[in-house]
C-alpha cells in the first residue's frame, strides 16, 4: 500500500537523520514542581535559572503538571526521562506514587533529589528540606501564639488550612506542629481543614472555619495559596481584627492583606533561595561532588545529609508590616 | 445532517470484511494523519525514535486505551459511560484493601475484576430497568463511585502491595514490549473478533442503529446493553490493575479526569457518539495517534494543559474534516 | 400536565425545607436568616449557570464547555483589570460578557452548521479554552493585589442587605423566565427540544434555536466568569476546575430532561440550590467533607431515577421509543 511505503520512508529517513545528532555538553536538570502557575514556584525556577547562569554549563528544564496530581508528575517525568537529562528535581505531590518512575529513572543513570515536597527514600538520593520541620512547626505556632495574642487575649482557638492531604511536607509540619502545641498552653487547635491547593476550595474551607467555630482566633495555611485564600475569606467575612490569618505565604501575594489587617505576620523561607540550592545540588551530584554526609549549595553554604539523605536549607524569615513591602518586590 | 447514514458506510459499519474496502474511509484518513505526527516527532526531537523511550510512551496510554476498547462498544450502542475513572479509582481500593488483608496477587486481580463488573452492574441496571438516559446515571454514578473512595480512603494512601505486583504495570514481556502494551494488542484483536465477526457485535450495530427494529427482531436491547456496561465495568477493573501496579499505591485522586480522555479515544477513532458505527482497528489508531501526539510534545516539554488544547483541536478538526469535504463536494457537483 | 410539572417542583422545594430543618437540629445558626442569605449568595453562580446549561439542555444538546468559558473569559477580564486599572469596571466586565458569547457562539456555529454533535464539540472546546487560559496567562495567576478595589468589591456590595451576587442572580432568573415563557425564541427551544420534526414542519429551524441556547449560555458564562473571580479573589488556570458536572447535576437535580423538551426555570433554580445547601451545609454539620462526593453522587442518581418516573407518566409511552430510534 501507498501508506505502508510512505511509513517506511519517513522511518529510514528520520532514523539516517538522528544518527547524526551528539549529545550537547550541558548538564540537564528537570526541574519539577507540584503544579505551573503557583507563584512559589515561578520564583523558585528564577532561583534555578540563577544558579544555571552562575554555573556556565547547566540547562535547567522547568515544567510541571497543570494540576497538583501525582499522575501528572509521573508523565512529566517520563518525558524527562525519555530526554535523557542528567538529574531531576522535584518536588512531590505524593511522596510513594513517584517512587516507581523515579527508580526507573535512577536506573537509567539519572540523578534524582527532591527538595520542598519529599520523596520516600527509595526514590531520591537526596531530600532539600527548606528549613528543619522541627523548626518550621515551631515557627508556625509561635506565630499563631502571636496572632492570637493581637485579637487581644492570651488564649485561644487556631485551626490548620493545609493544601492536599497527601503533600508530604504539609503532613510533617502539621505533626511538627502538633508536637510543639503542648508547649502553648493558651492555643486549642480545633479544626484541620484540606483547600487542595485551590484558590476557590481553601476560600470555602476558610468560610466554614470560621462558622463552625465562632470563636476561633487564628488560622494556620502553611501553604501558599490556602493563606491567600483564608486572608480573603477573614476580609470578606468583616473579621478583620477578631481573626488572624498566619502561616507560610509570598510577600508579594500578602502585601495587601498585611495592610488591611487580615494577616499580622508570616513566614517563607526564600523559594529563590531554595530552587538556587536545588539546582546546585543536583549539579553536585552529577559531577559527583557530593559525599555521603554533606553536598554543596553554592552561595548557600553546605547542606548537611543526615541518615536517610535529607538536608535543611536555612531558616524561616518573618515577615510582618515593617518589612514585607520591601520584600514584595523581589518574591 | 441528520442520522440516515448512506448504505456505503453502513455496510461498512457492519461486515468489514475485506481490508482494502474498509481502510479507504475514516481509517486511512487517520493513518495519514498517525503517519505525519510520527514524522513530524521525529524531526521534532532527537529523542523520539529511541525504543526504550517509545515503550515508555505506552504506559502513558495503553491503560485508557484498554477502556477505550469495550467502550467503543458502547458508545456504538448508543450509550456512554462517564463513571469509567470512577470505577477504576474504586477497584484500585478494593485491590488495596485486599492486599491490607493479605490477600495473594490472583486474588487482588479477581477482586478488581469483580469490583469493576458490579459498578458496570448498577449503571447497567440503572439504565435498562428504569429507562434512564445513560449520560446522566453516569454523571451520578461517577460522583458516587471515587465519593465512595474518598469516604474510605480519606486522606490516606494504600500502600501493602506485595512484590510482584509491579509486574502488571511496570513489567515487560519481551525486550521493550511491556505487559500492558502486550495486553492492549492482545485485548483489541479479542475486542476486533468480538464486534467485527461474532453476531454479538452485529447485534451492538443493529441496536446503535435502530433500536426499535432491533428489539422487534427479537433482539433482547436491555440485555445486551446491561452486559456492555457490565463489559465496561471489568476492563476498568483490568486497567486498575494495570495502573495500580504502576503507581504501586492507590489514592482516592487515581486517574482523575480520565473519562474524557478515554470518550475522545473512542470518538476521534470514528466512532460516532450518536452510535451506530465505528470499528476497532479506529479507535487502535486514535489510540496511537494521540499517544504520539502527547509524547511528542512531552518530549518538547509542552505543558500538559497545551497538548489538552491540540487534542481537543485534532478532535473537532478531525470530526468536521470530512463534513466540510462533503459539502464542497456536493457543491462543486 | 401542568398539575404534574407542579409537583415536580413542590416536592423539591419540599426536600430542600426538609433538609434545612434536620440540619438546624445539629446547627441551628444555620437557618439564620442572615446565613440562609448568604448561603443563596454561594449558590448564585452555579444557579446562572444551571439557567444557562438548561437552555442548551432543553434543545437536546449539552454544553460541557461552561466551565471553561467562565476561566477563560474570569482570567482576560482579571488581566485587563490588573494591567489597565483605570478602565472603568462597566466596561471590564462588558468585555468579558462579549468574549463569553463569542466562545458560545463558536459552539453553537460548530453544532448549527456543521451538524457535529453537541457534546463532542464540547468536549473539544472544553479543553481548548481551558488551555487558552494557560497560553495568555503563561500559568501565571493574578492575585487579589493585582485588582483593582472596585473589581473585586463591587458585586459584595449591599442593597438592603443583600449581596450584588444575589441580586444579579434574581435579575438573571426573572429575566429567563420572560425568556421561557414569554418570548418565541424561548418557546421555539421547548418545541425543538420536545419534537424536532414537528417543530421543522412548523417553522422552526432546530439549528439555529441551538445555536442561539449555546449563545446565551455563554454569555451567561462570560458574566459568572467576572462574578467567579471577583468572589474568590484570584484568576488561574484551573478555576472552575469540574464546574460543568455540577451544573449538569443541578439542572437534573432540578427536573430538566436530558432528552430534551422538559425543564422548568423553578426546578432549575431549585436544583441549583439543593445541591447549593449541601455543599455548605455538611462542613457545617459536621460530616467530613470526605462524604460530599458520594453523596451528591447519589443525590443526582436518585434525582434522576425520581425524574424518569415523572416523565413516563407524561405519556411519551409510544413515542419514546420511536424517538430514541430517531436518536
Amino acid at each position: 500500500m501507498a501508506l505502508k511505503k510512505l511509513l517506511a520512508t519517513a522511518i529510514v529517513t528520520a532514523t539516517m537523520t538522528t544518527a547524526g545528532i551528539a549529545n550537547a555538553a550541558d548538564t540537564r536538570v528537570g526541574l519539577v514542581v507540584k503544579a505551573l502557575g503557583i507563584g512559589f514556584f515561578e520564583a523558585a525556577a528564577e532561583g534555578a535559572q540563577e544558579a544555571a547562569k552562575e554555573l556556565g554549563d547547566v540547562e535547567v528544564i522547568y515544567t510541571g503538571p497543570t494540576t497538583t496530581t501525582a499522575e501528572g508528575q509521573i508523565e512529566v517525568i517520563n518525558s524527562l526521562i525519555a530526554q535523557k537529562v542528567d538529574a531531576i528535581a522535584v518536588s512531590a505531590n505524593d511522596q510513594d506514587a513517584l517512587v516507581p518512575i523515579l527508580k526507573k529513572a535512577q536506573q537509567r543513570g539519572i540523578k534524582v533529589m527532591s527538595w520542598d515536597s519529599g520523596v520516600a527514600p527509595d526514590g531520591r538520593q537526596v531530600h532539600l528540606n527548606p528549613s528543619s520541620n522541627a523548626l518550621i512547626g515551631e515557627m508556625n505556632i509561635k506565630l499563631a501564639s502571636d496572632a492570637v495574642k493581637a485579637t487581644g487575649s492570651d488564649s485561644g482557638e487556631i485551626a490548620i488550612l493545609s493544601a492536599t492531604p497527601t503533600a508530604t511536607n504539609q503532613n510533617i509540619w502539621i505533626e511538627e506542629m502538633k508536637k510543639v502545641l503542648p508547649n502553648y498552653a493558651g492555643l486549642t487547635l480545633v479544626d484541620t481543614v484540606y483547600g487542595d491547593d485551590l484558590a476557590d476550595k481553601s476560600y470555602r474551607e476558610a468560610v466554614a472555619l470560621m462558622k463552625n467555630h465562632p470563636n476561633l482566633k487564628a488560622i494556620v495555611a502553611p501553604t501558599t495559596v490556602g493563606i491567600l485564600a483564608a486572608a480573603q475569606a477573614v476580609q470578606d467575612e468583616g473579621k478583620i481584627g477578631q481573626v488572624y490569618v498566619t502561616g507560610l505565604g509570598l510577600p508579594s501575594e500578602l502585601a495587601g492583606h498585611v495592610d488591611s489587617g487580615a494577616i499580622k505576620s508570616f513566614a517563607i523561607w526564600n523559594p529563590i533561595d531554595l530552587g538556587y540550592s536545588a539546582t546546585m545540588i543536583s549539579y553536585n551530584l552529577v559531577k559527583g561532588n557530593a559525599s555521603d554526609s554533606e553536598v554543596g549549595m553554592g552561595r548557600m553554604g553546605t547542606a548537611k545529609l543526615d541518615a536517610d539523605g535529607s538536608a535543611a536549607m536555612a531558616e524561616p524569615f518573618i515577615y510582618d508590616a515593617s518589612n514585607v513591602h520591601k520584600f514584595a518586590e523581589i518574591f | 445532517m441528520d442520522g440516515i447514514m448512506s448504505q456505503t458506510t453502513q455496510a461498512k459499519a457492519t461486515t468489514g470484511v475485506s481490508w482494502t474496502s474498509r481502510f479507504k474511509t475514516w481509517e486511512a484518513f487517520l493513518l495519514l494523519i498517525t503517519a505525519a505526527v510520527f514524522v513530524l516527532n521525529t524531526l521534532a526531537s532527537p529523542y523520539f525514535l529511541d525504543p526504550w523511550n517509545l515503550s515508555d510512551a505506552t504506559f502513558n496510554f495503553t491503560e485508557k486505551a484498554v477502556v477505550a476498547l469495550p467502550l467503543a462498544l458502547l458508545i456504538i450502542c448508543r450509550e456512554i459511560d462517564l463513571s469509567v475513572a470512577s470505577i477504576i479509582a474504586l477497584c484500585s481500593v478494593v485491590m488495596g484493601l485486599l492486599a491490607e488483608a493479605g490477600f495473594s496477587i490472583p486474588l487482588l486481580v479477581l477482586g478488581s475484576l469483580i469490583a469493576g463488573t458490579l459498578c458496570g452492574l448498577l449503571n447497567g441496571v440503572l439504565v435498562t430497568r428504569f429507562d434512564i438516559p445513560s449520560i446522566v446515571v453516569t454523571i451520578g454514578t461517577m460522583s458516587l463511585f471515587r465519593g465512595i473512595t474518598y469516604i474510605i480512603l480519606g486522606d490516606t494512601a494504600l500502600k501493602s502491595y506485595p512484590s510482584g505486583f509491579e509486574y502488571f504495570g511496570q513489567g515487560y514481556v519481551y525486550w521493550v514490549f511491556s505487559f500492558e502494551f502486550v495486553s492492549f494488542l492482545v485485548l483489541a484483536a479479542v475486542f476486533y473478533f468480538l464486534l467485527h465477526r461474532t453476531n454479538f457485535g452485529r447485534r451492538t450495530y443493529a441496536i446503535g442503529n435502530n433500536p426499535t427494529a432491533a428489539f422487534y427482531s427479537g433482539i433482547n436491547v436491555a440485555r445486551h446493553r446491561l452486559i456492555l456496561f457490565c463489559l465496561v465495568g471489568l476492563f476498568c477493573g483490568l486497567a486498575s490493575v494495570m495502573l495500580t501496579s504502576r503507581l504501586g499505591s492507590t489514592r482516592p485522586t487515581i486517574a482523575l479526569g480520565w473519562e474524557l480522555s478515554i470518550i475522545t479515544m473512542v470518538v476521534l477513532g470514528g466512532v460516532n457518539i450518536l452510535g451506530g458505527s465505528g470499528t476497532i482497528s479506529g479507535v487502535v489508531i486514535a489510540v496511537f495517534l494521540m499517544g504520539m501526539v502527547t509524547f511528542g510534545l512531552g518530549l518538547l516539554n509542552v505543558p500538559g494543559i497545551v497538548m489538552s488544547i491540540i487534542i481537543g483541536l485534532m478532535l473537532i478538526a478531525v470530526i468536521a474534516m470530512p463534513i466540510l469535504l462533503r459539502r464542497f463536494k456536493q457543491r462543486r457537483s | 400536565m401542568a398539575n404534574l410539572l407542579k409537583n415536580r417542583e413542590t416536592q423539591l422545594a419540599a426536600v430542600i425545607v426538609l433538609m434545612l430543618v434536620l440540619i438546624a437540629f445539629v446547627n441551628p445558626d444555620f437557618i439564620a436568616p442572615s446565613n440562609l442569605l448568604s448561603v443563596y449568595t454561594e449558590s448564585s453562580i452555579l444557579i446562572i449557570l444551571a439557567l444557562a446549561q438548561m437552555l442548551v439542555v432543553l434543545t437536546r444538546c449539552i454544553d460541557l464547555s461552561v466551565a471553561a468559558n467562565v476561566a477563560l473569559t474570569g482570567m482576560v477580564v482579571a488581566m485587563i483589570n490588573s494591567q489597565y486599572p483605570e478602565l472603568t469596571l462597566p466596561l471590564v466586565i462588558a468585555a468579558g460578557v462579549v468574549l463569553g458569547t463569542l466562545l458560545g457562539m463558536i459552539n453553537g456555529l460548530m453544532v448549527w452548521k456543521l451538524g457535529i454533535p453537541a457534546i463532542v464539540v464540547t468536549l473539544g472546546t472544553m479543553s481548548i479554552y481551558r488551555g487558552i487560559v494557560f497560553l495568555i496567562s503563561n500559568g501565571e495567576w493574578v492575585n487579589s493585589h493585582e485588582m483593582s478595589l472596585a473589581f473585586i468589591n463591587t458585586p459584595r456590595t449591599e442593597i438592603f442587605g443583600v449581596q450584588g451576587f444575589a441580586i444579579i442572580s434574581l435579575l438573571i432568573i426573572a429575566a429567563i423566565y420572560i425568556f421561557t415563557e414569554k418570548r418565541p425564541l424561548g418557546r421555539e427551544m421547548y418545541a425543538a427540544g420536545n419534537s424536532p420534526t414537528a417543530a421543522f414542519y412548523t417553522g422552526i429551524d432546530v439549528g439555529r434555536t441551538q445555536f442561539w441556547a449555546f449563545t446565551i449560555s455563554g454569555m451567561l458564562s462570560g458574566l459568572c466568569g467576572y462574578l467567579w473571580i471577583s468572589r474568590y479573589a484570584v484568576a488561574y488556570v484551573d478555576v472552575a476546575l469540574g464546574f460543568e458536572l455540577q451544573v449538569v447535576a443541578a439542572c437534573v437535580i432540578g427536573g430538566v430532561s436530558i432528552m430534551g423538551g422538559i425543564g422548568t426555570v423553578l426546578g432549575c433554580v431549585l436544583g441549583a440550590l439543593f445541591l447549593g445547601v449541601i455543599n455548605n451545609a455538611l462542613p457545617v454539620i459536621g460530616i467530613s467533607p470526605f462524604w460530599q462526593m458520594a453523596i451528591s453522587g447519589s443525590v443526582i442518581v436518585i434525582a434522576v431515577i425520581a425524574n424518569s418516573r415523572a416523565e413516563r407518566k407524561v405519556g411519551r409511552i409510544i413515542l419514546r421509543k420511536a424517538t430514541l430510534a430517531r436518536g
